[in-house]
């Protein structure tokens, strides 16, 4: 449903494979079968990341949480691969697929999850929360998000004016799950970069569940991309799990962004079949319904039908690209597993420009004191006990 | 030269670092047809126009957040908070967003966030307070807060230039008030400096902002009527504090006064008084004293505000608490 189509008047008629941002199906119609590959690619290289992700995980080498994305690659890959590389993307903590598109590589995502020194962060952040922004051509064009949700549309609304200040033929693309349609930050900064006519395309993932919270209980607006009227801005829904699909919604308002139409809202229907991450045992979800999503509605399992027989695809080129990814992940893994842990003393660098670096409290000068290594075994530091002869002492007293 | 006010120094930096440097651009509430609540940028929509001087929706998280993301892409955006007050509004954006950018993801955040603070206005509870401590509590940030027309220019100048995020606090009692002579040139002072407003011998009084005059009345009183000689220490910048000028003016009195407008509990002077135990704990001969706000929020009244907010008064009788101790 494109908003901006005027009702009741049919389209001029248009020759077939010429590009249209209001006309539906117009982007996705002029891919390449290599650029279809190339889709299949991302996505495959995502779920097969995350796979290893997994792996590493069970083995406690990935440090903190870990967040699948798992029934949703066809959302994130298709809308990022409507962008240039001068583009600017910010993702969410689903949108591994994004930033694969976008030139975050596996090393750097395993890096980032194991904590290593050399990771991207140095070891500050977590998971997929790293960037890569700057002049066009010199960066790849994607910005960390913050866990605090909503807070990245407000900044992109900033990225992106600044695209339109110095007149930069670049566009931005902001993701937002539905729950951080909720927040304060979500609606200022949509409303923000519409009225400023920021090059911007917003897009709601919208897979059912924030946590543990169905959208049910987000809002009682029927659709998310009804929001758009109230923002003044066009808005279009598309099926999340069709990589065409969301390729062509989001190809079509970036090319509105790109000519001078301002902010976009786009809601892409898919569905989160695992929990908000690995420990989350999804007990709220009703019974059957993840196996229904997992059986007839898995992106990958559609995109390969869809390949093999509309396209012409052969099973034996999907399975070399298959291998190709698997490869790539393993030596990733090998590269990142080798990698070190960073430098204590490197935690206090950078706060600032200047001073580049802050001095450690003398209880740490020259290195002494940290962490023990009882403090660090499994049953840590929470359980102290006091010995028998203390405890004695306060029964008695109690007594 | 002319002497020019507080409110006008301040715009008079604004004009300047507009015209040295195409990035700079201000964005805020009311900031351009109306020029401002205050009228600090007035003027500046006409010589600029739209693109670099922006009427925005009131939203300050959206505010404070699109400039984040302009200063990452090489903008220097300078917002203006209609009242200090609100940014409360963009507390998340500043402290989990913009403090942080440059640690975890090596991104420059240039940018000032400016704006009326403080009380003796008769402001109410929502258009009087002085927020600064919890943002001089956020690493990745810095605070200014001036007392004078020219450190309000030459600060402001510093603020804009600065590769990190500035919170530059603005006190409204001084806008009209406080007049000054600018330097000639280009007048930049530097972040992180406190200044001896008045040098003395017998007790030091540590303050910032507009109690900075109160405490310089005070010391006037203290010569006048006790023979005492009272040295003022100007800290201008909250974050980082000038350490080093906190410990000469120690070691100089031997007994400290800390008086600032904020409320107490939490306040600043909590924060040095625990800096002077670590740093010059033997050089003192007296405990270190606070004159602040009670820990009220700001009421309206001229009876209720003047009793809740710090004095000449009560600095006096503090000064000479010490003196005898």
């Amino acid at each position: 449903m494109a908003t901006r189509a005027k009702g009741g008047r049919a389209a001029p008629a248009r020759p077939a494979g010429t590009f249209d941002p209001e006309t539906p199906g117009s982007a996705a119609a002029l891919l390449t079968r290599e650029q279809k590959l190339e889709l299949y690619y991302w996505m495959r290289l995502t779920r097969t990341l995350e796979e290893r992700l997994v792996a590493l995980y069970r083995q406690t080498k990935v440090v903190g949480g870990l967040f699948r994305s798992l029934g949703q690659e066809a959302d994130a890959v298709g809308s990022c691969y409507a962008l240039e590389q001068r583009d600017v993307m910010s993702p969410l903590i689903r949108n591994l697929g994004a930033m694969l598109v976008k030139g975050a590589t596996p090393v750097e995502v395993l890096k980032q999850y194991m904590a290593k020194g050399d990771s991207p962060t140095r070891g500050r952040e977590l998971n997929i929360h790293f960037g890569d922004i700057g002049e066009a051509g010199e960066t790849r064009g994607f910005l960390g998000q913050i866990s605090p949700l909503g807070d990245m549309v407000p900044v992109m609304a900033g990225v992106t004016l600044s695209f339109r200040m110095r007149g930069e033929d670049r566009v931005g693309l902001v993701y937002v799950g539905d729950g951080a349609t909720s927040t304060g930050a979500f609606h200022e900064g949509i409303n923000f970069a519409a009225v400023q006519r920021c090059p911007l395309v917003v897009v709601i993932e919208n897979n059912g569940y924030a946590y543990s919270t169905p959208t049910s209980r987000q809002t009682l607006a029927k659709r998310f991309v009804d929001k758009a009227a109230g923002y003044g801005i066009p808005g279009e829904q598309a099926d999340g799990n069709d990589v065409l699909a969301t390729y062509d919604v989001t190809k079509r308002a970036v090319a509105r962004a790109r000519r001078g139409g301002g902010v976009s809202l786009i809601e892409l229907m898919t569905y989160r079949r695992k929990g908000h991450a690995e420990h989350d045992n999804q007990s709220y979800v009703p019974a059957g319904e993840i196996e229904r999503w997992a059986a007839e509605n898995d992106p990958l399992d559609r995109y390969v039908r869809r390949l093999t027989t509309e396209m012409a695809v052969e099973a034996t080129e999907l399975a070399a690209i298959d291998a190709r990814v698997t490869q790539e992940v393993d030596e990733a893994t090998d590269v990142a597993e080798a990698s070190a842990f960073p430098e204590a003393l490197d935690a206090l660098t950078g706060v600032y420009a200047e001073p580049p670096a802050a001095s450690p409290l003398w209880f740490r000068e020259g290195g002494r004191g940290g962490v023990t290594a009882s403090e660090r075994a499994t049953d840590g530091w929470g359980v102290y006990k006091p010995d028998a002869k203390t405890e004695s002492r306060v029964s008695q007293e109690d007594a | 030269m002319a002497e020019v006010t507080y409110l006008e120094a301040i715009r008079e930096a604004l004009f300047e670092e507009m015209e040295r440097d195409a990035n700079v651009f201000c964005l805020g509430e009311d900031i351009g047809a109306y020029g401002g609540a205050f009228k600090v940028t007035e003027g500046l929509l006409a010589k600029y126009g739209e693109q670099r001087v922006i009427d925005t929706p009131i939203s300050e998280t959206a505010i404070v957040g699109a400039a984040a993301g302009a200063a990452h892409m090489g903008m220097r955006p300078v917002v203006e908070m209609q009242f200090i007050d609100f940014i409360a509004n963009a507390y998340d954006m500043l402290t989990n967003y913009v403090a942080t950018a440059r640690y975890r993801a090596f991104l420059p955040c240039p940018m000032v966030v400016r704006g009326p603070s403080g009380g003796y206005v008769r402001g109410g509870p929502f258009h009087s307070q002085n927020p600064e401590a919890g943002f001089v509590h956020t690493p990745g940030l810095k605070v200014v807060y001036p007392s004078t027309a020219e450190d309000a220019k030459g600060l402001l100048k510093a603020a804009i230039r600065d590769e990190d995020c500035v919170l530059f606090f603005e006190h409204k009692y001084l806008y009209r008030r406080i007049k000054g002579t600018m330097p000639a040139g280009d007048h930049v002072v530097p972040i992180g400096k406190a200044r001896v407003a008045r040098e003395g011998s017998d007790l030091s009084i540590i303050t910032y902002a507009a109690t900075v005059w109160k405490a310089l009345e005070a010391a006037e009183q203290l010569e006048k009527e006790d023979g005492l000689s009272v040295e003022v220490l100007d800290l201008r910048t909250l974050a980082p504090l000038d350490d080093d000028a906190i410990v000469a003016t120690v070691k100089k009195t031997n007994r400290v006064l800390i008086v600032h407008e904020d409320t107490r509990t939490g306040g600043i002077a909590g924060e040095i008084t625990a800096r002077i135990n670590e740093m010059a704990f033997e050089w003192l001969d007296a405990p270190v004293l606070r004159v602040t706000a009670h820990d009220i929020p700001l009421p309206y009244a001229p009876a209720l505000e003047d009793f809740v907010l710090p004095q000449t008064a009560d600095v006096v009788l503090a000064a000479r608490r010490l003196a005898d101790y």
